[in-house]
């Protein structure tokens, strides 16, 4: 199995690149996961299911609506962060008083709704979903689509900008101070139950931004987001659960250790990311960026 | 049972069946429900077991060995959740974990099942000591993607090993007699036999509950810096819950491999982790009976929606987000409330003709 | 039934009471698939109306016979598989079970079929250990199984050049199957393996996977994968433009519902094998034609064909034999009696329980030569009944001697 010395440069260059678009695509949901752990402390279960839903509402807005991918692009993360701020008023909200465990187990609920709910009406074969950028780049080492090409761009673009208003604007200090002392925050007038459902909303959005990429790459199936949630979480909880910089770091981190797996041992290419995250927490408790609470 | 806990234990164990009700509930409270409620807690178990005594006249026994093998897994699970305050999202490695030693020493090594039964058990509980003393180390979720981490990486393992049948699981696993004599082949003579085991693990359980060490958990469960301070090892007591909770799941595991003549990877995924949680849940964490109504229910409802495909996962769903929204103390925790409140209105209304009535209290 | 107990004994009363009451011309066939997850659209609601339909037109009360169909979600575990199965069996009276993808589920069902039996006849599984090492008395694998999607598709694909060859292959006992069968076709046919990539299953992302067997530089990447991993193989390889830089794709398992989910621009020039197609001839058609209209317009896959062939032979024996209480003696009929219906024509079923009947060979159509929605595939190559199946004599069966 282990052909260390059969892989050439090239291939190996070519690994690297092919884990970092992966890696983009856990940095945008871990960081969704984040963001929404940092401030309301709930584990979001939902997020693959939301992720999975941004998808769908790109295919039924291009194909019942016509709108098309650069549209659905905009579109699809505000349809999906509406129904997180639905979830989030109507039902998170009486959890916050509780242990994390409830609300954990709550979006878990959930999310089985939302899967049940989209294999029963559009079955789980999937749905294709047109490239809007055919063609690619021979870039020597390897074949590169246009379309992958944009999505790390993407990714790169809205991670780094949600990292820039966290931690450099005043809503991100607003926000930051929120997570520490919410009540200190409120008594300086400023609406925090309203700041908390727009930051769920924001990270359910974030998770609908991700599916509307994962569209045309991937088939548009109500399964797709049910695995992937397990390594999103592990991603976060290798980066410190609520930081950040963290998850944004750690989701590139390891799409490409994965890519590198899947080089070297293909077949333990969804495990390494759990023998990580196991060594990590046994070394450092509160992930790599965390700080201990 | 009922007799041996009677005399040693009946100011401690009162306390505890009564605590158990829901974390919320003031000690004050506690104790003046503790008295009848101990008595109500061995009627209902020895109802329990006379209705699960006559229960294969109605219904079908392979079907109450499934309900049996689950709520003993949920027992196991309550242990460690309802009693520690440890969220383990991992327990489907001993359950799946002890299935798979079970299926291999049944079908391959030949062994008879009452060497297999608790050889399988035991290896999952040094399963569970291994993983448990890598866990305790860390709290709260921190705990849950520990275990979550380690069953995962138990899952690849099952995937990959030559003994596990990688996808299609151990097949066949011969249902041999115990001790030359019980025909286990025999549906009705195998409910028997792992109603005995139910038994003997839930009772050891019960036992664990209401013993001075099973105080201490509960002690960690509440206030673990004050259990430290009070010069408790608080990690030995967690490590020997986490193994113990292992075994008993690994008990449950092995059962079912030989009642069903199957290990499979559903019982070592995730989802299997998810689903134990939901029983308990459903049931009411840290009520003794909690999880054995909670399986009853869960098996119960996939049982009887097998032919709705993905509607089983709607119902599931919405079962979990109306528990957790609305009862959250579970069926029983509820039910224990329920009657807790009757009897207070009762004492209230005996009491005093003075005084305001008590407001029915929405926890 | 055992009497150790007194209890024991009661109930064992009791069953037997229950029982009392099936009288002999009753026959209740079980449906068991995937009815929610990933098989569920090639198999699924769509084998429960095939197997209505074909019980409708055997007209079983001409033939003196009570025909009750019931149906179950095995959800691809083949704990649920089993354990609805035994209860069907042991409870609610069920004499026969259909369908059955997923090989570790209808592994399952197989074993406990011989235990108690009963009938069991596969058309939705792909191992082909069902006619071999566990073949049963009481079992037939109906429609195809892996050894003949690989003998069928990699045949093919040798003698018309593909030689060289590179398979990404799904990580579990099917998997390992699809791609054993095949190279053992390849390379009796003079073809060579170059290597190969195990991948997690269920996958997403394939690119790693498809960069590593386009740096192999074989002619041919074989898909031993099904399902879901193999619409994402096949989508990921056209958008890394594999096929343009000279590779062929060839699916050793794919089925129409595959192919319309991927939409032809993707799937167009993809080579493999199947049973049964409905646009093939006028009865097929007719066929397909009642069964969009009560399936919102899906057309059937060869699963759903051969569990109408399969009901449809399996009443001929029951009306034949008059009983459906003793399942090894109904499948010695089957296997004595030809088959024949309007889908699968003429054919026979083996002593090993294999049905055997011709197979082919289709390429995807390019989305201009398509007519519409459903109308995918040109027959390539039709191979003949006497080829299309592993050779008695190599499938280790216990039942061949």
């Amino acid at each position: 199995m282990l052909e260390l010395i059969g892989v050439s440069p090239q291939m190996l260059f070519g690994q690297l690149m092919l884990g970092l678009i992966n890696g983009a695509f856990y940095a945008v949901l871990s960081l969704g996961l984040a963001v929404i752990f940092g401030l309301l402390n709930v584990i979001n279960f939902t997020h693959g299911a939301q992720y999975m839903m941004g998808a769908f509402v790109a295919y039924i807005l291009l194909v019942v609506f016509g709108v098309p991918y650069w549209g659905a692009l905009v579109l699809a993360p505000v349809i999906v962060g509406a129904v997180g701020i639905v979830i989030e008023r109507t039902m998170l909200r009486r959890l916050y008083h509780l242990d994390h465990l409830y609300g954990l187990l709550l979006t878990f609920g959930l999310a089985l709704i939302i899967e049940g709910l989209f294999r029963a009406r559009y079955g789980v074969s999937g749905q294709p979903y047109p490239n809007p950028l055919p063609g690619g780049t021979n870039l020597g080492f390897m074949f590169l689509p246009t379309y992958r090409g944009w999505v790390v761009v993407a990714s790169l673009v809205v991670c780094f900008g949600t990292w820039l208003v966290i931690e450099r604007t005043k809503l991100g200090s607003y926000l930051r101070a929120a997570t520490e002392r919410p009540d200190l925050v409120q008594a300086f007038g400023i609406n925090v139950p309203l700041m908390i459902t727009l930051t769920y909303g924001f990270g359910v959005a974030l998770a609908g931004f991700a599916g509307v990429l994962a569209a045309p790459i991937y088939q548009v199936s109500p399964l797709m987001g049910a695995n992937l949630i397990i390594v999103v979480f592990a991603v976060v909880v290798i980066g410190g659960m609520g930081s950040i910089l963290g998850a944004i770091v750690t989701g590139y981190a390891l799409g490409i250790v994965e890519g590198l797996t899947k080089v070297f041992y293909p077949e333990a290419s969804n495990t390494v990311i759990f023998v990580v995250m196991a060594i990590v927490l046994l070394l450092k408790p509160a992930g790599l960026f965390g700080t201990a609470k | 049972m009922t007799e041996s806990t009677a005399s040693p234990s009946a100011a401690t164990g009162s306390t505890a069946t009564s605590s158990a009700n829901s974390s919320a509930s003031s000690s004050a409270e506690s104790r003046a429900a503790s008295a009848p409620l101990l008595t109500a807690g061995r009627i209902a178990f020895l109802a329990f077991l006379a209705l699960a005594l006559v229960a294969p006249l109605f219904l079908y026994p392979v079907f109450l060995v499934k309900v049996l093998c689950f709520a003993l897994f949920a027992c196991a699970f309550n242990l460690l959740v309802g009693y520690v305050g440890l969220l383990s999202f991992g327990h489907a490695m001993f359950f799946g974990g002890a299935s798979y030693f079970c299926g291999h020493m049944l079908k391959v090594w030949g062994w008879p099942p009452e060497l297999a039964i608790p050889a399988a058990a035991l290896a999952a509980g040094a399963m569970g000591l291994v993983v448990g003393a890598l866990a305790i180390r860390r709290q709260g979720i921190y705990f849950a993607m520990v275990t979550l981490a380690l069953a995962q990486m138990f899952y690849f393992f099952a995937l990959q090993a030559p003994f596990t049948g990688g996808e299609d699981g151990i097949q066949a696993i011969p249902r041999t007699p115990i001790l030359g004599v019980i025909e286990t082949a025999n549906d009705t003579t195998l409910y028997y036999v792992v109603l005995a085991i139910f038994t003997a693990g839930f009772l050891l359980i019960y036992r664990t509950i209401h013993s001075p060490f099973g105080q201490v958990l509960k002690a960690i469960r509440e206030n673990e810096p004050r259990a430290i301070s009070l010069g408790y090892a608080v990690d030995r007591y967690k490590l020997l819950a986490f193994t113990l909770s292992a075994t008993l799941a690994g008990l449950a595991g092995a059962t079912k491999a030989l009642a069903f003549q199957l290990a499979s990877l559903t019982d070592v995924a995730w989802q299997m982790s998810g689903e134990v949680v939901l029983m308990t849940l459903v049931g009411g964490m840290g009520t003794v009976f909690g999880p054995v109504v909670g399986a009853a229910v869960i098996v119960t409802m996939q049982n009887y929606l097998a032919g709705f495909g993905e509607w089983v996962l709607v119902t599931q769903g919405v079962i979990f987000v109306v528990v957790v929204l609305l009862f959250r103390r579970g069926i029983v925790g509820e039910a224990m409330a329920f009657a807790e409140r009757r009897r207070r209105r009762r004492e209230d209304a005996d009491a005093a003709a003075a005084g305001e009535p008590e407001p029915a209290a929405t926890h | 039934m055992m009497k150790r107990t007194l209890l024991a004994g009661l109930s064992a009363v009791a069953l037997a009471a229950a029982s009392g009451a099936a009288a002999q011309t009753e026959v209740t066939i079980g449906v068991l698939n995937d009815q929610s997850g990933l098989y569920s659209d090639l198999t699924g609601q769509g084998s429960v109306w095939a197997a209505r339909k074909a019980i409708e037109d055997f007209d079983p009360a001409a033939h003196g016979l009570e025909v009750e169909l019931v149906f179950a979600d095995h959800q691809n575990k083949p704990d649920v598989g089993s354990s609805v199965a035994r209860q069907w069996y042991d409870v609610d009276g069920v004499d026969m079970i259909v369908d059955v993808p997923t090989s570790s589920v209808a592994l399952a069902v197989n074993e406990l079929t011989r235990e108690r039996n009963k009938v069991f006849l596969s058309s939705g599984a792909a191992t082909s250990d069902l006619t071999g090492k566990a073949c049963s008395p009481n079992t037939v694998h109906w429609t195809y199984d892996t050894w003949s999607l690989a003998n069928g598709t990699g045949k093919a694909i040798v003698e018309t050049g593909g030689e060289s060859w590179f398979f990404i292959t799904a990580d579990y006992a099917f998997g390992h199957a699809l791609e054993r069968d095949t190279s053992a076709v390849v390379e009796a046919n003079g073809g060579e393996v170059v290597g190969t990539v195990r991948h997690p299953f269920p996958g997403s992302d394939f690119s790693s996977f498809l960069l590593q067997a386009q740096a192999s530089g074989a002619e041919i990447i074989g898909l031993a994968n099904a399902g879901g991993d193999t619409v994402n193989t096949v989508k990921q390889a056209a958008e890394f433009g594999i096929v343009q830089s000279g590779q062929s794709l060839a699916a050793l398992l794919m089925f129409l519902t595959d192919v319309h989910a991927l939409g032809l621009d993707v799937a167009q020039g993809l080579i493999f094998t199947e049973a049964w197609y409905w646009d093939l001839n006028d009865a097929n058609r007719a066929f397909a034609e009642e069964f969009a209209a009560a399936n919102n317009g899906q057309h059937p896959t060869m699963v759903h064909a051969g569990v109408y062939s399969a009901v449809t032979h399996y009443l001929k024996a029951i009306a034949e034999v008059g009983s459906a209480e003793d399942g090894a003696a109904v499948v010695a009929a089957m296997k004595e009696m030809p088959t024949n219906d309007r889908l699968f024509g003429e054919g026979e079923i083996r002593q090993d329980g294999r049905k055997i009947h011709d197979m082919y060979l289709f390429e995807v159509k390019a989305p201009e030569e398509s007519q519409g929605p459903w109308d995918y595939y040109t027959l390539r190559a039709t191979i003949p009944a006497a080829e299309a199946f592993r050779p008695l004599a190599e499938g280790e069966c216990p039942l061949v001697n």
